[in-house]
């Protein structure tokens, strides 16, 4: 499903991706973990050219992403993202931030958009704030608006770029408990987040990234117990004993 | 009627009246498209793009709106003649493209005040360049422009009387005929009442509307 070969990144004087190779199997819930600075996010937003990388290739569903004849509009409503940061529309309600993109750009019709938007809504268990504006919803309430807002375009893949980090210890468990449910339903997901649990419990493969590169990677029991790297085992310590 | 030389200064003054609605709402409207158009530009176009649109404002404010009337009204002048018979037609266009470099400027800090992670999600959800534009930012971007816009189009309003300066009939330049007729002072009272009936009803607008698109970031 999601293709990376031998991918490198500098921006200025730093090299965030030096040569990553690493593939996600369609179905595949993929969690990927690293200090910061290490390229994780970059990585991912190479996935959908939000990032244009320096050299390597990406594939995704067997589409090039970086080939001047690839469309990516077309490419991009396959690809759901959720930031850090929600990056809901303030201007619009709940529900026109869902149906916005849907109506536009996969040309439904308003009555179908909004039947789907609330179904969604009904999945993230806000279906009461459809009306409200983003601003009027907690941090939680916000990030759960935005996995639906990206799912009301049916994605084929799922990227979440660190979703739970600039949420209040309460509400993460809200968010994750969706992205669990998410994982469950068979969607292909790639995630950066530090929520080791999640990681644990949810991904089908940890891939530990630093300084531009994988280091390691492994199913979730054998990265957590039977680390192979040493750069793994410092990480590994340093986040699980502070 | 008794005061028939009243009531053609009052049908004057009523003509004058209008072509100054009609200058200030037409040089509006097209300054606000011309400036919306070149701030799009001027943001996301390619290099020389951005170098004509920045060419542009840095021309048209930098040079007395009266010059730019002047050249107008020359440049439209039909071939037999050195200067256009159009006056008012030349003062639409000059005061749009005058006001225009200024709402570019407006339109263009608004369009910046817009948190560049909104294109980013727009885009991730498969929508174009433009679609975003439109969509997500520009109606943000209103919110932060109106008060300045409102500024700018009570200064147009004011500056359709640099218009007489090309013989463009509207208020100021119909008080000055009624003025030379009667040799009255009056008129020009009249001008600042009717100049008051435009700009402060357009004020208070403003005012609304600034409310009425007010929401929390």
């Amino acid at each position: 499903m999601i293709e990376v070969r031998d991918l490198h990144k500098r921006f200025g004087g730093l090299e965030a991706l030096r040569g990553v190779t690493m593939h996600i199997e369609r179905g595949e819930v993929v969690v990927v973990i690293g200090p910061s600075g290490s390229g994780k996010s970059t990585l991912l937003r190479c996935v959908n050219r939000l990032e244009t990388p320096d050299g390597g290739e990406v594939i995704v569903d067997g589409r090039s992403v970086n080939d001047r004849h690839t469309d990516v509009n077309a490419l991009r409503k396959d690809i759901g993202v959720v930031f850090q940061s929600f990056n809901l529309f303030p201007h619009l309600t709940v529900l026109r931030n869902l149906t916005l993109a849907p109506m536009r750009v996969r040309k439904l019709d308003r009555a179908t958009a909004e039947e789907r938007a609330r179904k969604l809504l009904v999945k993230v268990g806000i279906p009461e704030k459809a009306e409200a504006r983003p601003t009027q919803l907690s941090g939680g309430q916000q990030q759960r608006v935005a996995i639906a807002r990206a799912l009301c375009m049916e994605p084929k893949i799922m990227l979440f770029d660190e979703p739970t980090s600039a949420l209040d210890p309460e509400m993460i468990k809200e968010v994750l408990d969706v992205m669990k449910a998410l994982a469950k339903d068979g969607m292909t997901m790639m995630v950066v987040s530090h929520e080791m649990g999640f990681a644990r419990e949810v991904a089908d493969r940890v891939i530990f990234m630093d300084q531009g590169e994988i280091v390691e990677q492994a199913r979730p029991e054998r990265f957590f117990q039977h680390p192979e790297q040493e750069r793994t085992k410092r990480f590994l310590q340093t986040i699980l004993h502070h | 009627m008794g005061f028939p030389v009243f009531d053609e200064n009052a049908h004057l003054f009523g003509q004058g009246y209008l072509t100054t609605v009609v200058l200030s709402a037409g040089a509006l409207a097209l300054s606000l498209v011309i400036g919306t158009v070149v701030a799009s530009a001027r943001v996301w176009g390619g290099p020389i793009v951005q170098s004509f649109s920045r060419a542009y404002v840095e021309f048209f404010r930098n040079t007395p709106l009266l010059v730019q009337l002047l050249f107008i009204a020359v440049l439209l002048a039909p071939r037999n003649l050195n200067v256009t018979r159009e006056p008012i037609v030349a003062a639409l266009i000059g005061l749009s493209i005058y006001t225009g470099a200024y709402v570019t400027e407006v339109v263009r800090s608004g369009i910046l005040s817009v948190d560049p992670r909104q294109i980013e999600a727009a885009r991730s959800l498969g929508l174009s360049q433009v679609e975003a534009l439109r969509f997500v930012v520009l109606p943000q971007a209103v919110r932060t422009v109106i008060p300045p816009l409102g500024n700018l189009s009570i200064a147009l309003v004011k500056n359709t009387a640099i218009a007489s300066g090309i013989a463009a009939t509207e208020l100021l330049k119909v008080a000055g005929i009624i003025e030379s007729r009667t040799g009255l002072f009056t008129p020009y009272i009249a001008v600042l009442v009717a100049y008051w009936t435009l700009t402060l009803p357009l004020a208070w607008v403003v005012s609304r509307l600034e409310r009425r698109l007010a929401f929390a970031r």
